[in-house]
């Protein structure tokens, strides 16, 4: 297989890459870990006329922290994320979810913000930045703006991002420490591309009531969604079988899952209801 | 810089190669039909299977997954240099020994993809070696004897270790 022909451009900075993108505006794709574009231009799925390489520009792959924040820059690659101890102490999801984007010669290459901006409707990471309240920070030469993740998201493979931006950061609020969380999908393999999953973060008070939920559901409509009907049930109650039941079997109304190879429809719902439990009690017991 | 050649420089197995290379061309054809270093395979061309797996820098990655313009100043590790012409690898042996192959074609990537993980977890449980090794696709052995080849392989590896240590301690 071979990739259709493209203007190549590596830039060392940050303003030569904002530049270029301008310059070029749709007929651009900025490559970050190539880990889903390279694959889907060898198929010739996507032909971009002009390709930005950030693989070389410099200050786009920190990790850092501020009072709040959790800050990823677009291209920290998955696997320095996974071993991070501030992603793991700060954001404990993100690191728990990182384990099922992939491989490790995949994870190596592949960066977060690249599978963010991808929105690729089974990627893992949409779901937890949803579940977290993430927002972007995206950048052009003209100026950044910040997205929230429900805005960032349009339908599959498709942002909110327009020609000449490009995503700059991720910052993921730090977890409050009495937060539980989980994330659950189910596919033929672990590290393999997934049918359906669900993240979840949950707070108990003292009386072991439900103050806070958040449950986010990923393959099962065109972009990852809340599952706000199955939140409405939980809130304000404590989390017995029942409870989690009731709301496994609401959070089929928020999503919108199609058929293909992989699964029916519905076969998706139904899967979407196990793993919507299987999230809840993994949070509450961990 | 536009759609022409572009000049690159990679170390591969320890040597350097100089050469033009168009954008769109993969790292695993310019490996295989510039360099001829034909060990590296090509499966399903869009990051699946593994078998293109080579070491870029000190980490694995998928060499149909980007282009040789992008391994620019990188060094590269592919499996003809794990041996380098001298007697097989420990990994390599226990392959051998093991009946880790039948037609062999995964192999390189296995190969390659194992050997990180015992250079970073020197004794690793059947469970984690499955889940390395879960993003390399056989279709001959059913993994079972590639599992015991990587076991064997760490096996050895850590007697050769301790024996090291007891000798540097005496």
């Amino acid at each position: 297989m071979k990739p259709p022909v493209f203007e190549y451009f590596a830039p060392d900075t940050i303003e030569e890459s904002l530049s270029l993108l301008s310059e070029y505006g749709d007929d651009a794709r900025p490559l970050a870990g190539g880990q889903s574009l390279v694959p889907m231009m060898n198929m010739r799925i996507v032909h971009p006329a002009v390709l930005v390489d950030l693989n070389r520009v410099v200050g786009l792959n920190r990790i850092s922290i501020n009072d709040e924040t959790l800050i990823l820059e677009t291209m920290v690659r998955q696997s320095e994320a996974e071993m991070h101890e501030d992603v793991r102490n700060h954001c404990p999801l993100l690191t728990k979810t990182l384990r099922y984007v992939g491989v490790p010669a995949v994870k190596n290459r592949g960066t977060v913000g690249g599978s963010l901006a991808h929105a690729d409707p089974v990627a893992e990471l949409p779901g937890v930045a949803m579940v977290l309240g993430a927002e972007f920070v995206v950048e052009s030469n003209v100026g950044r703006r910040t997205i929230k993740s429900a805005d960032f998201y349009v339908t599959e493979l498709t942002t909110s991002l327009e020609a000449g931006e490009m995503l700059r950061e991720i910052h993921f609020p730090k977890t409050n420490p009495k937060s539980r969380s989980a994330f659950v999908e189910s596919g033929n393999r672990k590290e393999g591309p997934a049918i359906a999953g669900v993240a979840c973060s949950i707070m108990l008070n003292e009386k072991s009531e439900l103050e806070e939920v958040n449950l986010a559901a990923i393959g099962v409509a065109p972009v990852a969604v809340r599952l706000t009907s199955a939140e409405n049930v939980l809130l304000g109650q404590i989390p017995d079988n029942e409870v989690i039941s009731e709301a496994a079997n609401a959070a089929v109304v928020d999503i919108d899952p199609w058929e293909d190879i992989h699964a029916t429809a519905h076969y998706r719902k139904r899967l979407t209801s196990a793993l919507v439990a299987k999230a809840i009690i993994e949070a509450r017991e961990s | 810089m536009t759609t022409d050649r572009i000049a690159i420089r990679v170390i591969v197995n320890g040597r350097s190669y100089s050469r033009e290379v168009e954008p769109r061309l993969l790292l695993v054809d310019f490996l295989r039909h510039q360099l001829h270093l034909k060990g590296t395979h090509v499966g399903c061309a869009h990051g699946v299977c593994g078998a293109c797996t080579v070491d870029v820098n000190g980490q694995v990655m998928r060499s149909c997954s980007m282009f040789a313009v992008q391994a620019h100043d990188a060094e590269i590790t592919t499996v003809e240099g794990l041996a380098g012409g001298g007697p097989l690898t420990p990994l390599q042996q226990a392959f051998h020994e093991h009946h880790a192959l039948q037609c062999g074609y995964c192999t390189p990537g296995f190969l390659m993809s194992a050997r990180e993980l015992l250079s970073k977890n020197s004794n690793p449980t059947e469970e984690e070696i499955r889940t390395w090794l879960s993003g390399n696709l056989c279709r001959c052995t059913g993994y079972i004897n590639i599992i015991r080849a990587v076991k064997a392989a760490a096996k050895q590896q850590n007697q050769a270790d301790n024996e090291l240590a007891t000798t540097s301690e005496l």
